[in-house]
């Protein structure tokens, strides 16, 4: 018996639905049996990473505030993938726009209401775009990678952060703690009444919508995909691929700012050296789960939200690290780029000695 | 029988999602025989031919191979057994160099020298020009051509498969590849040719099979059947000539070129130099050449792809374009249709209706407010399908699974529906059957007569010949003084493809 791989003459659907799927689903298997093979009670920890913080009310909210960061960068992050634009910093978009509302907030000290909160959020959306605007200059200007370039910028970042909460923004009465001083609570995202969810979720719930329809509606989003498939069809087709690299990089770091944007106003209401978790990076994962389409972020963004908590649950559950939610998404990202080829391809089993058609 | 077929085919069926690509075909090719074999596009040729070379398994029948039953898992036996191919869609490596191309088609690994000195060897025999360390991206399709047939030659083929080769050749080098081929078959290699050109099956083949919708129809002669009749039974009904209203006067000149000139895009690209040219309403003008000369430069910077700094060297109307991208030329009323189908003219992956959005969004209308309205592009792709006799499911099929006439097909329909004033297009008809060919040309004709001003840019000569009204040769970039093709003669315009000028270049 031989494996061969057959194209397809359509990509299927029905592969591009299942595929993530059961990447989650062979992630939880393998995680089984690795943890069972070093001495862990592995179906333990798998359930408790990705079922416990879904079984659990009280851990909902957590999953909420942890999704929205991670769907609204995935959002930015697919658009940009599906110009073939490779933006690997959000992160560092995510902290430099933290870091614009951050002074912001700074500016009006305590004073000011609620457009102070509006007026941070617009901060971020800008520094987040301005900082992947570098990478988008690079690229079109010296055809610099923006794999590269933009990953980079996200260690430019940290260090940005840890100038400016070390020295110029330290808070004055924070006992000489690297930190900005709280925000006042006028100044902050509204939240859902007893509870930690803010506005900004209800803005990752919507955001979907709307880039769906960009996407698949809009001259703007056509571009974004004839672009991504071929830049010679694009230039047939009248479209400037630079301009389209630039726009797809901004947005990508607009949307990385606005959830860094959030997360400051709405959740921390600091900035400290502890602001990076990663969500720029883990929104990559998202994107690529959610097959780079909208809808499929939202769902990807609360799988992903959802190992994060359970990871913390594990922690006191079975008593392995918090890092191991970390090995448990890069396994996802691993299944899923692997599977990526039976949307196109089908697998076909070939006996390889018969003599065909008898 | 003295000796037994070199390949003999019975019962052959291959079955495709929803297709019948080949219906208990059976045919025999003799050892030393030039064999045709004919058929529209999606008549199951292709798919035959990918079943001989191992590409494909049937589902059903037998090969046999010098009388002995043979199964052909894949292209490396097929290649062992002593069976070449040249395909009609190249595969090459865009950035390696035609030597790294063709040492990776070997089985056997070759020294590079050797290889160099073995394929200089094979072109000068057979009088083929390829510079072995030239990158293949910056070739043009009759180059890149010419490096699969040496690729094939190398191995010493008994039977050699051909599919489509001459598309993009000279006259002459059409005549020099049959001596290649003539030469091959006396030596005692079979050739399956696969072509759409009848004259080219009458001149050069012993026989001829045709298919038609998956099914063998006829085989037969073709030193006593016609053309005509050959083309008939191929597209199974009676075929129309181009017709034309006679005695036309041309009107105002529509495109005017004057002094066009352009830099090479790249180190092996083709710089444009000093190309004048008018075309009047009504008229078809036709630019002949041998591949790579400058063809692809000049379409791109008719249809605004590539941008001339002098606006006024491009005019259509008497608005100077020549600074103007694509877009905005289209909005003067140009259009284009590009020789590469998949990846320029079209996007593969897309839907026809999609792909209806990338040259007719603007003129048609197809976007308000930002969004396009798809029901606008799926009913202008319905209307392109059903009046160019499209072979797709419909406007929801994805631009690659369509075969490469009907997909050409489209994609004329597509610019010409939209009544460009003025319409460049590059090998229209290129990998394209006879009655598609011949939908394509009296669908230009068509245009012509509403009074717009055509470009054909071909390496088919019969093509502009019985198309065009004027027509002119470019050859290194530059174009010749055009002639009006009722006195043009084809010695001469062989002379001007071939770069014999007899004015300023002999002068060096």
């Amino acid at each position: 018996m031989r494996i061969k791989l057959e194209k397809r003459r359509e990509p299927s659907m029905a592969m591009l639905v299942t595929t993530p799927i059961a990447s989650v689903l062979l992630t939880m298997l393998i995680g089984i049996v690795v943890f069972d093979l070093i001495g862990i009670d592995g179906f333990k920890a798998v359930v408790d990473i990705f079922l416990s913080p879904l079984l659990v009310s009280y851990k909902w909210q957590d999953v909420a505030v942890k999704a929205a960061p991670l769907i609204i960068i995935a959002l930015g992050l697919s658009m940009g993938n599906r110009a073939q634009v490779w933006n690997i910093g959000a992160e560092g978009q995510y902290v430099i726009g933290a870091l614009c509302s951050a002074g912001v907030g700074i500016a009006f000290g305590q004073t000011g209401g609620f457009f102070v909160v509006l007026l941070m959020i617009a901060a971020g959306v800008a520094g987040g775009g301005l900082w992947a605007a570098v990478p988008a200059w690079l690229r079109t200007k010296f055809n610099v990678n923006e794999i590269l370039s933009s990953l980079m910028l996200t260690y430019v970042s940290f260090q940005v952060l840890g100038y400016l909460v070390g020295g110029p923004w330290k808070d004055p009465n924070g006992r000489n703690f690297p930190a900005t001083a709280p925000l006042a609570d006028s100044q902050t995202l509204p939240v859902w009444p007893d509870s930690t969810v803010h506005l900004g979720v209800l803005i990752a719930l919507i955001l979907p919508f709307v880039f769906w329809v960009i996407m698949a509606r809009s001259e703007f989003g056509y571009q974004v995909r004839v672009v991504g498939s071929s830049t010679t069809a694009a230039r047939h087709g009248g479209f400037d691929s630079k301009r389209t690299i630039w726009a797809t990089l901004i947005i990508g770091g607009a949307m990385a700012g606005l959830a860094g944007a959030f997360e400051f106003v709405g959740v921390l209401h600091k900035m400290d050296l502890g602001f990076p978790s990663g969500y720029g990076f883990t929104a990559i994962i998202v994107a690529f789960l959610g097959r780079l389409n909208p809808f499929g972020c939202l769902i990807a963004g609360i799988v992903l939200a959802v190992t994060y908590v359970g990871g913390q649950m594990a922690q006191t559950s079975v008593h392995i690290p918090n890092s191991t939610a970390g090995i448990f998404q890069a396994m996802m990202l691993f299944f899923i780029l692997a599977s990526d080829i039976l949307v196109r391809y089908r697998i076909r089993l070939i006996a390889s000695t018969k003599a065909a058609g008898v | 029988m003295a000796s037994p077929a070199r390949l003999e085919l019975t019962g052959i069926t291959k079955r495709f999602p929803g297709v019948l690509a080949n219906d208990n075909v059976g045919f025999s090719v003799k050892p030393g025989e030039i064999h045709a074999l004919l058929g529209e596009n999606g008549a199951g040729k292709s798919t035959l031919v990918k079943m001989i070379y191992g590409i494909m398994q049937p589902d059903a029948g037998e090969i046999r191979w010098d009388g002995q039953r043979i199964s052909v898992p894949n292209p490396k036996v097929a290649r062992k057994l002593g069976i070449g191919m040249v395909f009609q869609h190249f595969s090459l490596f865009e950035a390696m160099t035609v030597l790294e191309n063709i040492a990776l088609g070997m089985d056997a690994k070759i020294p590079a020298r050797e290889l160099e000195s073995r394929i200089l060897a094979v072109m000068g025999q057979y009088g083929l020009k390829l510079e072995p360390h030239r990158i293949v991206s910056t070739l043009s399709v009759g180059e890149r051509q010419r490096i699969e047939i040496v690729r094939a030659l190398l191995l010493n083929p008994k039977l050699l498969i051909m599919d489509e080769p001459t598309s993009v050749l000279t006259p002459q080098e059409v005549e020099q590849l049959f001596a290649v081929l003539r030469k091959l078959a006396e030596e005692g290699c079979s050739i399956l040719y696969i072509s759409h050109k009848l004259h080219e099956i009458k001149a050069l083949c012993d026989t001829a099979t045709i298919l038609r919708g998956g099914q063998l129809v006829d085989t037969c002669d073709p030193a006593v059947e016609t053309s005509r009749s050959m083309a008939e039974k191929m597209i199974g009904g009676s075929l129309k000539d181009i017709s034309r209203v006679a005695g036309r006067e041309f009107g105002a000149t529509k495109l005017a070129v004057k002094a066009l000139s352009l830099a090479a895009d790249g180190p092996f690209g083709t710089a444009l130099s000093d190309i004048s040219f008018n075309v009047r309403a009504g008229e078809i003008f036709g630019v002949a050449g041998v591949a790579g000369n400058g063809q692809n430069a000049l379409l791109l910077a008719l249809s605004g792809e590539a941008t001339n700094a002098d606006p006024a060297s491009v005019t259509v109307d008497g608005v100077a374009v020549g600074h103007m991208q694509a877009r905005a030329r289209r909005g003067h009323g140009m259009g284009s249709v590009p020789e590469e189908r998949n990846g320029h003219a079209a996007v593969p992956i897309f839907t026809l209706a999609d792909n209806a959005v990338l040259t007719a969004r603007d003129r048609l209308g197809m976007v308000r407010a930002g969004l396009i309205d798809a029901k606008a592009a799926r009913t202008y792709a319905g209307e392109v399908i059903e009046a160019f006799s499209v072979k797709a499911t419909g406007p929801g099929a994805m631009a690659e699974s369509l075969s490469g006439g009907n997909l050409q097909k489209y994609i004329m329909g597509r610019e010409i529906l939209q009544k460009p004033q003025v319409l460049i297009v590059s090998q229209p008809t290129w990998g394209v059957d006879a009655g598609a060919a011949a939908a394509i040309h009296q669908a230009l004709v068509d245009l012509a007569a509403t009074g717009s001003a055509i470009v054909v840019i071909s390496q088919d000569l019969d093509e502009l010949l019985s198309l065009c009204d004027t027509m002119a040769v470019i050859n290194g970039g530059r174009l010749s003084r055009p002639m009006a093709v009722a006195d043009a003669k084809i010695d001469e315009i062989g002379l001007l493809m071939g770069g014999i000028h007899g004015d300023v270049a002999h002068a060096h």
